[in-house]
């Protein structure tokens, strides 16, 4: 453990600062270990792991369905878009296509998963940069995001909202109503954001400029999601390699020319309102049917079922005590989550949990390209810099 | 989506004896390399016109023990510009070593110092291999398999 403040030996300028890992500005547990230079950052050393579960050890000790509550706890500001993720691996491994309605619920969770996870970004970006209002706008209206959330499977946080083919609940038209009006809001709401910010002169002195990063690098830092796209490239998982039925959504993909803070902040703005886009058109197009795959050996049977019949009653048993048997083989499946780019690498050698998973998390592999961004920089923007990456460092430590 | 086939079959004409097997399984394609092929095999995966993967999406390993090489290292690539993925795997020991691919794809820095925290596994050339998850005074390698998943 380095100290917490320091001279250097040879230049006496340079002085270490230990920022984090309990600092309000570094959005959980990050700590970084920072040598200025005055108000300049000569190098910046980041320091992983006080939020380490081992979850891929965990996930070796679970059946796949015991695992879905872990990957709330990864991305703790967008757990359901998580939940997706994990499903669509374990189903792509068992050769499983959950029906069309389920689709739908599917594509609504990611994408409100996606505003929720970019109120709190944004409120707590502006937050660090001064600007205090922004903060109070996001937050009532991240509230809204979460009322429908607890709606939807009862949890705000810890939704464990999918299953392994299927959902743990349908949407009732209710419920789509009540997103209606969220829909029907949302973009004069970001417009409210975009009037406090985009042309604030304090905020695009504090973003234009700040934190660029070239498409080469990002390619190379192994970035993805809203920091990649901020920088020219045009990825989008939901439309490079659709899942859930992507393709037949109209929605843009925005991307930045200059790789700075502000073209991050201006790329997830527009992410907002694409994902509204997104979301009135599942609404608009959610059809009937059944929401789950009709397989006992995988899926839970209707609780009324399992009360009342014997074979219900015992695949019910099976699936909870002891999972259901997985084949043999290895997937890797990756979802665009708000973060960027969420894969499971899952090895299966048959049985009821996986021999091995991985999971490849966006936040950690973005956070890689933090001292390449701040050194040389002002310590002021560190901490710019830190928020425009939006880590979650349960997703970081896994 | 076939992703990988075709590389593989290109790896395959270029680099005839550095190829030790293949796999696919969903139609996920990977190909199984030695060690001291892995760095060359990259870096004309990476540049080649018509391969351009320039993403490394993810290394991380996979224990198998009682093998004759235990240690199995799993490399995740992505071609922005032609939409392909391809797996590469390459066995080793217990500790390795594997040379480092951070020299081609730098995201391989922070990817295999994991690797090395919780594997063990040495990656020869990295620049700066300590650990990253857990402390600096840690001794174990959590994710290998003699390492108990409970307290039994």
């Amino acid at each position: 453990m380095s100290q917490t403040f320091e001279r250097h030996p040879e230049h006496p300028d340079i002085v270490t600062v230990n920022m984090g890992p309990s600092h309000p500005a570094t959005h959980g547990v990050l700590r970084l270990v920072l040598q200025l230079d005055g108000e300049r950052v000569v190098k910046a050393v980041p320091h992983l792991g006080y939020l380490h579960r081992g979850m891929e050890k965990i996930a070796e000790n679970r059946t796949y369905l015991q695992f879905i509550p872990y990957t709330d706890r990864m991305d703790y500001l967008s757990p359901l878009a998580a939940n997706v993720g994990f499903a669509l691996a374990v189903e792509e491994l068992l050769g499983v296509r959950v029906p069309p309605r389920c689709e739908f619920i599917r594509i609504i969770c990611n994408e409100l998963a996606r505003i929720g996870s970019h109120q709190l970004w944004l409120g707590t970006h502006a937050l660090d940069l001064g600007a205090a209002t922004v903060f109070f706008h996001t937050f009532k209206d991240r509230e809204w995001h979460y009322d429908l959330v607890e709606d939807l499977c009862g949890a705000r946080l810890t939704t464990s909202f999918t299953r392994v083919g299927g959902v743990a609940y349908d949407v009732t038209p209710e419920w789509l109503g009540r997103l209606r009006e969220f829909v029907d809001a949302m973009p004069g709401r970001v417009d409210e954001y975009e009037h406090l910010l985009t042309n604030n002169t304090i905020w695009l002195k504090r973003t234009q400029g700040v934190g660029k990063l070239s498409p080469e690098d990002a390619v190379a830092f192994g970035m993805t999601g809203p920091g990649l796209r901020a920088t020219g490239v045009d990825h989008d998982l939901r439309r490079a390699r659709p899942y859930l039925g992507y393709e037949n959504f109209e929605f843009d993909v925005p991307t930045g020319t200059e790789g700075d803070i502000y073209d991050r902040y201006l790329v997830r703005l527009e992410e907002m309102r694409q994902s509204v886009r997104i979301l009135d058109q599942a609404i608009r197009n959610i059809p009937d049917g059944p929401v789950n795959v009709d397989d006992p050996k995988i899926f839970l049977p209707p609780k009324q079922e399992v009360l009342t019949s014997m074979e219900e009653l015992i695949h019910q048993f099976m699936i909870v005590t002891e999972g259901f048997e997985c084949p043999a083989g290895e997937v890797y499946h990756s979802t665009e989550v708000p973060k960027g780019e969420l894969g499971f690498y899952i090895i299966s050698t048959g049985g009821r949990s996986p021999y091995r998973l991985r999971i490849r998390s966006p936040s950690f592999n973005n956070l890689f390209a933090l001292p390449h961004l701040v050194e040389g920089g002002l310590v002021a923007d560190v901490i710019a810099n830190i928020a425009s990456l939006d880590p979650v460092m349960g997703e970081v430590d896994r | 989506m076939a992703d990988g086939r075709q590389a593989i079959e290109r790896i395959r004409e270029r680099f005839p004896d550095a190829l030790t097997g293949t796999g696919s399984y969903r139609d996920q394609h990977w190909a199984e390399l030695p060690a001291d092929r892995l760095v060359e095999v990259c870096r004309w995966l990476r540049d080649d016109p018509e391969m351009r993967f320039d993403f490394l999406i993810d290394v991380t390993a996979v224990h198998w023990p009682g093998e004759p090489q235990p240690m199995e290292l799993v490399y995740h690539l992505h071609s922005y510009s032609r939409n392909d993925r391809l797996r590469l795997k390459v066995r080793t020991a217990e500790r390795g070593p594997v040379p480092t691919v951070s020299g081609v794809w730098r995201t391989a820095d922070w990817n295999e110092r994991e690797t090395y925290d919780m594997f063990g596994i040495e990656f020869e050339g990295h620049p700066d291999l300590r650990r990253i998850l857990m402390p600096d005074d840690y001794t174990d390698f959590p994710l290998r398999k003699e390492f108990p998943l409970y307290r039994g």
